[in-house]
């Protein structure tokens, strides 16, 4: 840090704080979303094709 | 392979963890597309690259920086076949965007969306990773196949970006900071408002 900034650190902190803040939020509004089905239906019928044992799955 | 089999056995098969992973991998997703569909098909293409490639995981590694690891690559080579003309990303977001200080100098939730929108697909990615998913920069270094100093630069451009595009600061004054009483003012009631 060049000495000329020492006395806005505080400041700058503070604006990152307050960014990393709402960056949380953002990230756990996403989170919050509803998942859908199609991602356990995917898995399942993945694990189910591996499950009968044929090597069509390359 | 003998690798394999070891690997399951010692650490279980990491497909039977990938359903846990989605809902973070969506997350990382939707916050990329800003789109969630587009997001979910992502997610979905991830799932299945994943699952047939799953003997490439190192089962000693972290499962969700590998998952997101594809989902970006994914997401990144899919927008390239649609970008082709858009170079300057941030310029041309940030002509479409308005987004108004708040009155009592608080950051309104819609309003930083908003500008988190505004941002590049990159700012976004890098902010995410580092700052909201709690990945360290270097694991976000190796997920983005960049460098450490990369990530942080970028990581401080992006801040920079949305302290601009949400008038917290007269841009070029974030960093070199030689402002006066108006940002004083404004800093300080919304350092209090959380």
């Amino acid at each position: 840090m060049k000495k000329e900034n020492e006395e806005d650190a505080p400041k700058r902190q503070a604006i990152r704080e307050q960014i990393d803040e709402n960056l949380k939020r953002v990230y756990a509004a996403a989170l919050n979303e509803e998942l859908p089905d199609r991602f356990r239906d995917l898995l399942a019928q993945l694990k189910a094709r591996e499950g009968s044992g044929s090597d069509d799955a390359q | 392979m003998k690798g394999r089999t070891q690997k399951s056995q010692a650490h279980g098969d990491p497909r039977d963890r990938l359903a846990g992973a989605i809902p973070k991998l969506r997350a990382f997703a939707i916050s990329l597309a800003r789109d969630v569909s587009r997001a979910d098909d992502l997610v979905q293409d991830t799932i299945l690259k994943a699952w047939s490639n799953i003997e490439k995981f190192d089962p000693a590694t972290n499962l969700d920086a590998w998952l997101f690891t594809i989902l970006r690559n994914t997401f990144y080579s899919s927008l390239r076949k649609t970008r082709r003309e858009v170079q300057d990303s941030d310029g041309f977001h940030a002509a479409t965007l308005s987004v108004k200080p708040a009155h009592d100098g608080r950051l309104a939730m819609q309003e930083f969306q908003k500008a988190f929108d505004a941002l590049s697909p990159e700012h976004r990615e890098v902010l995410i990773l580092v700052g909201a998913s709690g990945f360290s920069c270097e694991e976000a270094a190796g997920m983005m196949g960049v460098a450490i100093g990369t990530v942080k630069s970028r990581a401080s451009r992006a801040r920079k970006r949305l302290a601009e595009l949400l008038h917290l600061e007269d841009g070029e004054d974030m960093f070199s900071g030689t402002d006066g009483a108006t940002q004083a003012v404004v800093l300080r009631s919304t350092a209090s408002g959380f």
